[in-house]
This record gives structure tokens, sequence and C-alpha cells, in this order.
């Protein structure tokens, strides 16, 4: 794990509340609006930043986090505008880990050495990469552990017991529990089954587990977050994006301090989540 | 098991996670994963159950109508004045085209497996006739995607679909087309992954679908080998078929890939021309990448951006190609080709005039290279050619080409 994730878990597990994971694509709307709502980010309470790198095929995503991409792609974003998003949010910010969440084709035609060098330059702690499973690792997986950058991977309601030790073998960083088969952005499962579920996952593995898909509104993160280690928002982030924009998709003055309410909110939640539950 | 296929034959692969060579493979979310691990046990299991094989057969000869036709094109042998030229007559099966192979096949899995709800994608609306045709037969709920562009331009096979029973989702994402199909049923089945079983209508996708595909069409090529030896008492010096997703090619293509002596060509859309991007020819102008589950050759820009590919044939107008002809490519063992969309128009009509059979846009492809090669071979040559759908779907689409009939 690298240090900066590490701490960050710890220092968040010691205020005895769960860490706040917000994902948004890189690029959406375009790339100066985007760097200023990743900025925005830690100030207005998120512990762990998802960036986004847009694909053409998201394969696993809902439609929200599709049009995201297109808005970024027809922007002009690439992955190397992407991992420089990184590198401009590092020069003020050294404590936020930042993790590239997407899809394997753009970093296999990047040259995944390559990849992996100018990732660790621009400051990166982690990769999410949706399609590589575990049965995939010499791909990415193995050479991104060697060079010290975390592989987190997706455990889902179809991992079952049999399969969750292979899940796990490789993953580092955190576990995302991906709440539901399905895509992203869809309805939030009982809080309830993803409980027992997250304790499934943490009885095979000291790893933290953070749970996304379905969280929308403070009270969905405070309700989550009563069980998981962190809770992971981005489809409501990539919505409330999308609707401060021009009918043309371009930013407004909206745009960011949208972001940055919808994010205090959520943070208000997680830091309501432990008290919530020990009550 | 990283072990490269055995160099002494062309049919080993792949191996055990699904390659041929560095082709191949299962890149898809975890969430899928299990199913596909599922997928492959059941497989393995039906590869070796001869009630399996007798169900194959007796729906095969009863229910698809085989083995089709091996038939001597005269007219056209004799138009073009060089090799003798014979169509494997895949567009006389049941419900038009090859794609009926893989779907029985696939359906009888299905059943197997205990799920209760059949997808699938499809470009051409070829594989979603197919598809809608065996849910109806076996009594399973069918739902297929197709991209919107595709269902304005094989409005036929919509309705056909639709008569069937399943249920036609046009897919608006993206350019509407194939690939964007695949993408919204890759949703689907991630989403519905207890009933659901996804019938993949190409020999690509993640680990088992291209080896799986491949084999239930293999049965073209074994066919039609038998057929050959019957009627000349020789292999043919060529096969040609067309390549789109590559599951009629494969079909036709592995029987014989290890016959040193038989020459073999796929042929992709070239569409207006591979210097700009209004065609599909993956392998001639694309790059290996990786998409919908396998790495393979993809027409994609330098950031790996999947490019939207152009053909005025829906069928082969994918970005991508299936595993095991990115494979035979690299190894040397297959030639791909393009042909423009004129010249598969050209063949089109050649082929309806001098024979009398309207081949779908897809085998035209194949036609024109035949068109291309046979004058210049010998008369004592022979080109074996996988007339792989028939082309009533394609009438309105050419008809408007032409200027016919308004």
């Amino acid at each position: 794990m690298t240090a900066r994730m590490e701490k960050r878990f710890a220092d968040v597990a010691a205020e005895g509340r769960p860490v706040l994971v917000t994902y948004f694509m890189g690029g959406d709307p375009d790339f100066d609006t985007s760097l200023a709502i990743m900025k925005a980010l830690p100030k207005a309470g998120a512990d762990v930043i998802e960036l986004g790198m847009p694909f053409s095929d998201p394969m696993a995503d809902g439609p929200a986090i599709q049009l995201a991409g297109q808005r970024s792609l027809k922007a002009g974003q690439t992955l190397a505008k992407t991992l420089e998003l990184a590198r401009l949010f590092r020069g003020e910010d050294q404590h936020t880990p930042i993790v590239l969440m997407g899809y394997y084709n753009p970093i296999y035609i990047y040259g995944v050495d390559r990849f992996l060098t100018d990732a660790l330059e621009a400051g990166i702690d982690g990769l999410i990469v949706v399609d590589l499973p575990p049965e995939m690792d010499d791909e990415l997986c193995i050479p991104a552990l060697k060079r010290d950058i975390n592989f987190i991977r997706l455990a889902t309601p179809t991992t079952d017991d049999r399969r969750l030790p292979k899940v796990l073998e490789n993953t580092s960083g955190f576990v995302y529990y991906v709440s539901m088969t399905g895509i992203t952005g869809s309805a939030l499962p009982d809080p309830s089954l993803i409980a027992g579920a997250v304790q499934r996952i943490k009885s095979h593995t000291e790893l933290p587990v953070c749970v996304g898909f379905g969280v929308k509104t403070a009270e969905h993160a405070r309700a989550i977050g009563a069980s998981a280690d962190g809770v992971v928002v981005g489809t409501a982030i990539v919505n409330q994006i999308a609707s401060s924009l021009t009918e043309e998709g371009r930013a407004t003055d909206a745009t960011v301090p949208g972001v940055e309410a919808l994010v205090k909110g959520l943070s208000a939640g997680v830091r309501a989540a432990r008290l919530a539950a020990a009550e | 098991m990283n072990e490269a296929p055995k160099l002494n034959s062309f049919r080993a692969g792949p191996d055990e996670e699904g390659r041929f060579g560095i082709f191949g493979g299962r890149f898809v979310a975890e969430t899928l994963m299990p199913l596909i691990l599922d997928l492959q046990d059941e497989w393995n299991k039906a590869k070796s159950d001869p009630s399996f094989k007798a169900d194959l057969e007796k729906l095969g000869a009863h229910y698809i109508g085989r083995p089709s036709p091996l038939y001597f094109a005269e007219r056209l042998t004799a138009e073009l004045g060089g090799a003798k030229i014979y169509f494997k007559r895949e567009e006389l099966n049941h419900t038009g085209s090859h794609k009926i192979n893989n779907c029985i096949g696939q359906i009888l899995l299905a059943k197997r497996m205990g799920k209760t709800r059949i997808i699938a994608e499809t470009g051409a609306g070829q594989h979603g006739v197919a598809s809608a045709t065996v849910a109806a037969r076996f009594g399973l709920p069918c739902v297929v995607y197709m991209g919107a562009t595709d269902v304005e331009r094989q409005a036929p096979n919509v309705f056909r679909m639709k008569l069937l029973g399943a249920e036609v989702k046009p897919v608006t994402a993206g350019h509407g087309t194939l690939k964007d199909a695949m993408n919204e049923a890759l949703r689907d089945w991630v989403t519905n992954v207890d009933s659901t079983y996804y019938l993949i209508g190409t020999a690509a996708g993640p680990h088992p679908y291209p080896e799986m595909v491949r084999d239930f069409q293999s049965v073209i090529g074994q066919e039609a080998k038998e057929q050959i030896l019957a009627a000349e008492g020789r292999l043919p010096d060529l096969v040609i078929a067309a390549v789109g997703g590559g599951s009629n090619a494969i079909g036709i293509f592995h029987p014989f890939l290890d016959d040193e002596g038989v020459k073999i060509v796929g042929v992709e859309a070239g569409g207006k021309g591979l210097d700009g991007d209004e065609h599909c020819a993956s392998i001639t102008a694309g790059s290996p990448g990786v998409l919908h589950g396998n790495r393979t050759y993809l027409l994609q820009d330098g950031d790996g951006q999947i490019k939207e590919g152009h053909s005025i044939s829906a069928g082969l107008d994918y970005p991508g190609i299936g595993p095991e002809h990115a494979w035979l490519n690299d190894v040397g063992r297959v030639e791909y080709v393009p042909i423009m969309d004129h010249e598969a128009l050209e063949a089109f009509q050649i082929l309806t005039k001098l024979e009398g059979i309207i081949p779908a846009l897809e085998p035209s492809h194949a036609l024109a290279e035949v068109i291309k090669r046979a004058p210049k071979m010998g008369k004592d040559e022979i080109i074996l050619m996988n007339l792989s759908g028939r082309g009533d779907k394609d009438i309105f689409t050419v008809g408007k080409i032409l200027g016919m009939g308004q």
C-alpha cells in the first residue's frame, strides 16, 4: 500500500468514521473545470479521489458515466491529460490519495510500463481497472504492485466464498465492494444486506472495505458507512455536474460550487455514520 | 498455463486461459467472471456428452436443414474463366444464414444451465433473428439489442424478430451499431446475472465464446470438406469467407487449417476505402487492443478509444474481429484482405443475375474477392466460398443505392 493511502485510511479510522471516496470523470466537461472540481473535493470533505479515465466503450457503466465520458472525450481528454490533471492537483495537495478508474485499453495502448512510470510521477496511489479480473493479473496488476501502486479490486455479489480468495489475492489499498449486480448509477439495495456482505469480505481480508454503486445521498452515505470502512460516491457527483451544464454541455458558474455542496452533504453523512451506528 | 499453441497444428488453440497467442483472454468485469467460468464448465461437460451431440445433430438435420448443399457455380465459373467455384450454401439454412448453427448449440447449453432468459446483440439482424427463433423454439423470452442505425437499415429483420416474440431494444449510444449493441447487452448481463444467458453471435468476446462459437460453426467446414472430396476427389486450393466478427469464416476455415495445400483468405469490409475512417478492416488497418472481453485487432485512435466502423453491410460493421482470426493473421496461416462497398455491391448483382442467388451483403464481400482471384487461377483449380447468408434483408438497401423500384 502506498504510504499516502495507508495513512489516510488510518487517520480517518482514528476519527471513528468511514472514508468518503468520491469519483468524477477526468476532463468532464473540460480539462480546466475538472481540475477545479478535483481541487474542490478534499476541501469539501472527500478523503480519497477516484479519477475517471474516459473510454469510448464503458461496458460496466450506466448512462450518467457513459455521457460524462463522451463529454470528456469530445472536449479532447486523453489518458496523458488525465495524468496531467493528477500531477497539477498533486502540486497543491500531497495527502489525498488518487485512484485512477477506468478500462484497460487506453492503458494498454499507452504502454503499461510507460503508464506506471508516468502515473507514479503524477502522484497516483491506486488503480481500478474494471475489465481486468484476477485471471488477467499479469497484464497490469502484478507490474503495478511491483512499482508500489495499489491495485484495487472490485468484489461483487457474484463473488462467492469460493472465488473471494482469488479476488483478494493481489488486491491492495482497499477492496471496493460493488453493492449490486449491475451497472453504475442503479438503485441502492437494502443496507442490511450490504452490511452482511461487508462482514463476509472482512472475514477474508485485513484490507479496508469500501462500498459503492447506488450511493447518492448523505443518508445513503450514513447508512452504508455504518458497516463499511468507506463509502464511494460516483454517479451522484457526475449527475450533479451534468445538471449544471449549458445545453451545449459547457461548464457554468454553478458547476464547481454544485459539486462542493453535494460533497459537503455526503461528508456530513459519513461523519454521522459511526455516531449513528453506536447509538 | 501460457503454453503457445503447438506449431505443428493451427487447430490447437485456445489454451486454458482462452488465449490464441497474445489474443483472446477474459477481459471482463468481476461480476461476470463467475458466469463465464460456469459457462466454461458446462461447455466442457457438454462437449463430451453424447446426448448433447445427439441433440445438436438431430436439430441440425431436422430444424436447420443440415447438411447445407455444396453448389458448383457453373455459370459464374464460365463467366470468370478460371478456377472452379463452389459455394457452401449456408444461406439455405433455416433463418437464412449460418447464425442458426451457433444459436442452436448455445440455447442447448442455456437450457442445461437452467437459464430462463436469453439476450443477444445483433448487427445485420441475422443473429438476432436466429436467437429469436431458437428462443421461440425452446420457449424462452428473448431480448435483442440492436443499434438504432441498424434497426432502421435492417427493418425486415426487426419485424421478423418481433413476430418471433423477441423484444428488440434499439441502442442509441455511440453510432448505434453493433459495437454499441454489444455494450448494452453486456450491461444487461451484468445486471441480470442469475436468470440470463448471453447468446453471443460471433466468434469473439471473452473465453470460452470464441472457441465455443467456432466449434458450433465448424460444422460448415467439416461438411464442406466431405462434400468437396465427394465432388472433386480432392481438397480446394482456396477457401474464402467474409469476416466481420468472423464466425462464418472461422467455421469454414477451421477444419482446413492444417491442410497445407489449402490457401485461406478472409475478406474484411473496406467500406469507402482504408484511407479515411469509413471502413471496418480491423486487421488490415487496425492494431491490437482490448475490447468486449478479448484482445484482438481493433479500429482505435492513438489514445485507445474505439472508432466506429463503416460498411455497407451491417453484419461487418464491427470495429474488432474474433481473436483466433487475429492470431491466424499474425502466424501467417490466413491472409486478410479488404473489399470496398462498391465491389461488394457489384458482386451482389453479378451473383443474382448469373446464378439466381441473392446473397447477403456480407458474403458479397467474399464473392468480390473470388471474382478478383478466380480469373487468375487455372481451370483445374478449386475455390470454396462460404455463402453465409441470403440477401432478402438487403434488397431495400441495395435497391435504394441502385435507384431501383422507386
